[in-house]
């Protein structure tokens, strides 16, 4: 379980968490949404450690971050898989020798056996016959794909994804929403998204926390926020023509 | 202000980047590829810069040296000091400074703006380590090579320049260049080299580590690794011959 206990972090004398609390639990996913400027990607800086909040504190199973010393820190990032907006992957590196890296980095094992890993992976994420290509010789979807790849090539215990689906067409998006889904599932990872995709969060959001201003504003699933009374949820998830009329539906039925 | 700020920052990023590596191998299949990519691929244009940049001091040096009280040999002599104590370690590690800082400040400033440090980090990697120890060994141990072959290139094109102009004989600037060898200025070349190979590798990778920002950014932080690191060769120039000729 990771929790987090009312953490504060500013820039510039610019506060953006003023104090947000929330916990995270094995095998679901849960989705951190807001508007832009609300302060959720520093919420999932702070959750992967690269930045440190003034105040408050993040457990990770008991494991007071702040208590953490630097080394600590970096044997807890191990247990942690990131996948990034834009993907981050090591652009002059080939797809399985960027899969290979934490494998090599952190492993003993043998060539043999980090090949088989990293076709495991890839075969889990759909990819095949992409080892010897260069991330840029690949689709958005299909570097997200093996941004995923990476991520969970350690089988981590934490999956945090940054707007996964941001820049994909909406048939793809589903495809890397469900993939995470089930990774989640089948690895009983705890696993955070920050997203602003409406679909996602109503294809996958087990729980959604809405941030407004570095506020927590609103915590549920995508069972409750159809019935969520809170007008900026209102505001900010039923924006659109399509949504309205989605809830219209919905409350009348 | 923000100097002192960036000098302690500097520092600190120092601190980081000489902690053991975090496996060993990682880190020799790094050292090997930094050798490739700074060193190898830098001796074609060294050696192109050495060999005529020694012919122009030779044949700058006969032209001066028209007196008839004024041995020929000294043609030799002069341009081998010249080549040796200050054109292989310093002009050549300015050059170097050019071509591999700016490399090095946009490629480690590349990965910053395109989240791939955030992404090691995130792994648990020592990303300053992990990107900056490599090429501080690479540099630190290769350039002395570098710079020697700066040397006796220089040398030889200053004799080919006296061969092909008639300026003077080939004997005269063979007997120049063996008279008063002293092989403390070599290891003065040396050592100068070494301090300003780790300046190349650590100003530029702190420009890049710290970049904020897009391409743009990354840009004008090559640009200003390049100046800073040139100021700096310059000024531990002064110094370091204070040091160890004074």
């Amino acid at each position: 379980m990771i929790e987090v206990k009312d953490i504060h972090k500013s820039f510039d004398n610019q506060k953006v968490l003023k104090g947000v609390s929330a916990t995270f639990h094995k095998g679901e996913t849960s989705m951190i949404i807001g508007s832009s400027g609300s302060g959720k990607t520093v919420f999932l800086k702070c959750l992967l450690g690269l930045f440190s909040p003034e105040k408050g504190d993040i457990c990770y199973d008991d494991r007071h971050y702040s208590k953490m010393t630097l080394s600590e820190k970096r044997d807890l990032r191990k247990e942690m898989g990131m996948v990034f907006q834009g993907g981050a992957l090591f652009d002059s590196e080939t797809i399985e020798d960027n899969i290979k890296f934490p494998l090599k980095m952190f492993t003993n094992q043998s060539q043999e056996e980090m090949r088989d890993r990293v076709n495991f992976v890839l075969n889990r994420v759909r990819l095949e016959n992409v080892n010897n290509k260069f991330p840029a010789e690949l689709s958005g979807g299909m570097q997200k794909r093996v941004a995923i790849a990476r991520a969970i090539v350690m089988n981590p215990k934490y999956l945090f994804c940054d707007e996964p689906n941001s820049g994909l067409d909406p048939q793809t998006a589903i495809v890397i929403d469900n993939l995470i889904q089930e990774i989640t599932d089948e690895y009983q990872m705890i696993t955070v998204i920050n997203s602003h995709d409406m679909n996602s969060v109503m294809e996958i959001g087990e729980k959604i926390i809405f941030l407004k201003e570095g506020i927590k504003e609103w915590e549920g699933s995508y069972k409750t926020i159809f019935q969520t009374d809170n007008q900026a949820v209102i505001d900010f998830v039923y924006s659109s023509n399509l949504y309205k009329k989605v809830r219209e539906v919905y409350n009348k039925s | 202000m923000k100097y002192l700020h960036n000098i302690g920052l500097y520092f600190l990023m120092l601190v980081q980047v000489f902690k053991r590596p975090q496996k060993r191998s990682v880190f020799r299949e790094s050292l090997f590829k930094e050798i490739d990519e700074l060193g190898l691929k830098s001796i074609g244009i060294v050696a192109f810069i050495s060999f005529f940049v020694g012919g122009v001091v030779a044949i700058q040096t006969a032209l001066n040296v028209d007196s008839p009280w004024i041995p020929k040999y000294l043609i030799g002599f002069a341009t081998k000091r010249s080549i040796i104590l200050e054109f292989a370690p310093t002009f050549m590690s300015i050059i170097l400074a050019g071509k591999v800082g700016s490399y090095i400040t946009s490629s480690i400033g590349t990965m910053r703006v395109t989240e791939q440090i955030d992404a090691l980090e995130v792994m648990g990697v020592n990303a300053l380590n992990y990107l900056v120890l490599p090429k501080v060994v690479a540099t630190v141990f290769f350039y002395p090579f570098i710079v020697l072959l700066a040397m006796s290139l220089g040398i030889f094109g200053g004799w080919i320049s006296g061969f092909l102009t008639g300026l003077f004989s080939s004997d005269n600037y063979i007997e120049g260049i063996q008279l008063d060898f002293k092989p403390y200025l070599i290891r003065y070349a040396i050592t100068k080299t070494m301090v300003f190979a780790f300046m190349i590798a650590t100003i530029p990778s702190f420009y890049g580590y710290y970049v904020k920002g897009g391409s743009l950014e990354v840009g004008k932080a090559s640009t200003l690794s390049v100046v800073w690191t040139s100021i700096v060769i310059i000024l531990l120039n002064y110094f370091l011959t204070q040091i160890l000729l004074g």
